[in-house]
């Protein structure tokens, strides 16, 4: 597999790294339940973005059918997280 | 000629979309408030989104172009994964500010709260009494 890597993508996919790193800050740090769900939302939304560059860098299109189903998958456990922090019922 | 233009519109895509996906993550440490987070989280990784998905269909319409049958493969299954993030991010985006606001996490600075007058959830309460 990493005979194929095109290794200008790996650049890329650091500096989407790094903010994931800064967004992982806010995670812990965060003082209320929100700053730190809202930190996850953009960070699996870098991670979806990440997958479809490393689906490209590898030249396998099964990377990006991941990312759809992470997508729609994680779109649904915020609103989750949503709904229960708003304390209504389901 | 043609793909020397098609791989510099390339860099270029990637260039912007990595650069706004870290101003997401820096405003995410700087803003001093959630709806402020929120605002950076969102949008700058739904823009940088759009740039770098754009450079992969790029790419995959150039392979197509030269020749190759993955090319398509790819436009189509990268179009479908950004339609799902500009589906999904906004509307996540306003469930966490409503999740937010009814939860009673006030906005830094603010004078005032208009929608603190009518809560939603009142509204409900009395028409479950209604009934």
């Amino acid at each position: 597999m990493m005979e194929n890597f095109n290794l200008e993508y790996l650049v890329v996919l650091g500096l989407l790294l790094l903010s994931i790193i800064l967004c992982l800050i806010r995670v812990v740090k965060g003082p209320t339940a929100p700053d730190r769900v809202v930190g996850l939302d953009t960070i699996n939304t870098i991670v979806i973005v990440g997958m479809v560059i490393f689906g490209i860098a590898t030249w396998n299109v099964i990377y990006i059918d991941v990312a759809i189903v992470y997508a729609l998958l994680s779109f649904i456990s915020t609103l989750f997280i949503a709904k229960y922090l708003e304390g209504g019922e389901f | 000629m043609l793909s020397e233009i098609v791989d510099i519109i390339v860099y270029l895509f990637l260039a912007i979309g990595v650069f706004f996906n870290l101003l997401a993550g820096i405003g995410l440490l700087r803003f001093p408030d959630v709806y402020t987070r929120l605002h950076a989280g969102t949008k700058c990784t739904t823009f940088g989104s759009i740039f770098l998905c754009g450079s992969v269909i790029l790419l995959g319409l150039k392979m197509w172009y030269t020749g190759n049958t993955d090319g398509p493969v790819f436009v189509v299954h990268t179009a479908g994964a950004l339609i799902a993030i500009l589906l999904t991010n906004p509307t996540g985006a306003h469930a966490i500010a409503r999740a937010a606001h009814r939860s009673g996490v006030k906005p830094v600075r603010a004078v005032v709260d208009d929608l603190e007058n009518k809560p939603a959830k009142k509204a409900t309460k009395t028409k479950e009494a209604e009934k």
